[in-house]
């Protein structure tokens, strides 16, 4: 009985690890569709901002109250790990509580302390459910977050509290079992743990036999649910919990008004200004702005995976606020949404088969992208160094450059500062007019 | 008062320490003139070594480079550094946040850098310095007023704190909007929005952001962009309180207060 649970829990672990791997291989795939980028970088900084906004989780709290519960359930899930770390060995070596005897009293105290985690974990998940389908707060009831991005994270929140829950559950089942001195339970005595023991009176009136059952049942639920949510987080966008600290490593290190340069016109304008500089041989001429996922950067993908969905982004984006069609935090989820249904072409067909589709336009429409005021406020609220302007400005670069598409009013300031060397149709003679009517 | 030219001194074998770069707002709107007057009005007074690049001077541009042009705004880049590097220009001052932020951040890497300051930390650079020199019982001393943070000088940058710390030595009252520094709302003009009709939607932002600035009770809205202060102006015109209520450049309070 004892061995057949063994083989089960490492057939268990293996295809979930197996299913893990094999779908984390196609997220970063689909990472690796965008155009290459060199951020190898200024380690340090990029070290610190990794250890200041996804360990420290610095900008979350820019409102203290979530950013402390939020804080509860990422040490929770980080910390309780460890105890992972012991079901794990005990399910594949089938023994009981396999680091009790190695650590004495510590271990004790490790248990205390996961305890108490985990009752906060419960309590900031409720909180969060109540944010979201009670007081309804704005960013959470935006269309942006209609149907299935919704559903994710009540199933996250629920799923986190079930799994707390069964984790007390599993040790106040465990302690009652010592103190009935039954089998080996007793062997591994710990006594009553801080929190677990208010749970033993639900649980007393049970049986012995009962009592091992719910001790093993929870045991088992327990892992096969972290095997699970293991498995549920390529689907979901819960996976910031792994790729908000690549994020954060790959952030923006320059000043967040600096746009990216586009070498290939910069050398163009200086080859047409200074033709004794342009190099014998034309270039074949490159594609200017993105059009579709695939000419955006790979960080900007990184981006697009990392994202939660939180909607910091749309809450302090003036369009978003002041009722226009553009949402920073759509502008991600499209670029996801588009990246995985590339990837799923390419599995199907072996490489990429042209659809008809792209990221501008089927998802990401133009209205969008004119509303951008390129404030910044989305980028400074990201707490995981997400930029969705840099997307917005290629796509618009694209539109300009390739597609000539431009609002009339636009097209009349380029032809200003062209002819006019400013954007509205004053003499570049009147420049200076201002200085004889002091 | 006169305003030096660039091109002037450079005839005479001479250059200016600090390049007052106007910007098209500050040399083409109405509004936006008279703040750049302030600004020169400060510099002639307290005898800076300065100088405009007058009719030499073009858009840097900022608007066609966020709407998608970068055709453009390398042409314009080109031949400003051209012109800059001709004269040999080692620091500029200028009015508005986007040039600042374009000399600051995007020419170095064209071969254009130079030593960039906006006006505002100017200004509270020289009144540490005890050049600017402030009346006692400054027309702003005491007066409630807030301040309206410039996106490209806030987050694009990081200045929150100079054009405050100007505002502090007016002796005014600052009144904070609940969306202040990092978590100050845009006016609505960046990204080339100035230059086309706002998208569709439920509100203006321009009279959004006027709105939360006039609930502030505050009788001057301070503003360190030419951009920013046009649509806070119309901002307030549309909510019907231009009587009681003014948008000021930071440089203009300072001028008027100066002794």
């Amino acid at each position: 009985m004892q061995m057949a649970q063994q083989i089960l829990f490492v057939l268990l672990s293996a295809a979930a690890i197996w299913l893990f791997v094999k779908n984390a291989g196609k997220i970063v795939r689909n990472i690796r569709l965008g155009r290459s980028l060199d951020l190898s970088d200024h380690p340090g900084e990029r070290m610190r901002n990794m250890l200041l906004l996804a360990f420290g989780q610095k900008k979350m709290f820019r409102n203290p109250m979530v950013g402390v519960l939020h804080f509860f359930v990422y040490a929770g899930f980080v910390i309780i790990n460890i105890e992972v770390l012991e079901i794990v060995l005990d399910g594949i070596f089938g023994t009981h509580r396999l680091f009790a005897p190695m650590l004495g009293g510590f271990y004790n105290f490790l248990i205390n302390s996961f305890e108490i985690l985990a009752v906060l974990v419960i309590v900031a998940c409720v909180i969060f459910l109540v944010r979201r389908n009670i007081i309804k707060l704005r960013r959470f009831t935006s269309h942006d977050l209609d149907g299935w991005p919704r559903s994710d994270a009540n199933y996250i929140l629920i799923t986190e509290i079930v799994l707390m829950t069964f984790f007390l559950t599993l040790n106040a089942s465990d302690t009652l079992l010592q103190a009935k001195g039954v089998e080996h339970y007793a062997e591994h005595s710990t006594g009553n743990f801080v929190f677990s023991q208010y749970l033993q009176p639900v649980l007393s009136g049970l049986s012995v036999n009962a009592l091992i059952a719910v001790e093993r049942g929870c045991w088992w639920l327990h892992i096969i649910g972290i095997f699970a949510f293991l498995n549920y987080l390529p689907y979901s966008k819960h996976l910031h919990i792994v790729l908000a600290f690549p994020n954060a490593w790959f952030s923006k290190l320059v000043p967040k008004g600096k746009m990216d340069n586009m070498p290939a016109i910069q050398n163009e304008v200086l080859y047409a200004m200074q033709p004794e500089l342009a190099p014998a041989g034309g270039e074949a001429p490159p594609k200017f702005g993105a059009k579709d996922v695939q000419d955006l950067t790979w960080k900007n993908m990184l981006d697009a995976f990392s994202c939660t969905e939180c909607g910091r982004c749309s809450a302090a984006c003036p369009a978003t606020i002041t009722g226009k069609k553009l949402s920073p935090r759509k502008i991600m989820m499209d670029t996801r949404d588009r990246a995985e249904e590339i990837g799923k072409n390419i599995d199907t067909n072996g490489s990429f088969q042209d659809d008809g589709r792209s990221l501008l336009h089927d998802y990401i429409t133009v209205e969008e992208l004119r509303a951008c005021t390129t404030c910044n406020a989305c980028v400074q609220e990201c707490p995981v160094s997400i930029n969705p302007l840099d997307i917005i400005l290629q796509l618009r670069r694209y539109l300009v450059m390739e597609e000539s598409n431009a609002p009339a009013e636009w097209t009349g300031m380029f032809g200003n500062i062209e002819n006019n060397f400013a954007p509205w149709k004053f003499s570049p003679d009147e420049r200076d007019k201002w200085t004889q009517e002091l | 008062m006169q305003i030096p030219t660039v091109a002037e001194l450079f005839a005479n074998g001479k250059s200016p320490e600090v390049l007052f770069w106007v910007g098209c707002a500050g040399s083409f709107d109405q509004r936006a003139q008279r703040i750049t007057e302030a600004f020169a009005t400060i510099l002639d007074k307290i005898s800076i070594d300065y100088a405009i690049l007058g009719k030499e001077e073009m858009c840097t541009g900022d608007p066609a480079r966020r709407a998608g042009n970068e055709f453009m705004f390398q042409m314009m880049a080109y031949q400003n550094i051209q012109v800059l590097n001709n004269y040999g220009i080692q620091k500029i001052v200028t009015t508005c946040p986007h040039c600042f932020n374009i000399f600051k951040n995007e020419y170095p890497e064209l071969g254009g850098t130079y030593e960039v300051i906006h006006h505002t930390s100017f200004l509270q650079q020289l009144i540490d310095e005890g050049k600017i020199r402030l009346k006692e019982e400054g027309m702003y001393k005491g007066k409630k007023i807030t301040y309206h943070d410039s996106c490209y000088l806030g987050r694009a940058n990081g200045i929150y704190e100079a054009p405050r710390k100007v505002l502090e030595a007016l002796d005014a009252e600052l009144v904070e909007m609940k969306r202040c520094r990092s978590k100050g709302l845009c006016c609505g003009a960046g990204g080339a929005q100035m230059f086309k009709e706002e998208e569709k939607g439920t509100i203006r932002v321009n009279l959004d952001r006027s709105n939360e600035a006039i609930g502030t009770g505050s009788s001057v809205i301070a503003a360190a962009c030419p951009f920013c202060n046009t649509m806070l102006t119309d901002g307030v015109k549309l909510a019907d309180r231009e009587d009681g209520i003014r948008v000021l450049d930071i440089a203009e309070m300072v001028a008027a207060s100066m002794e």
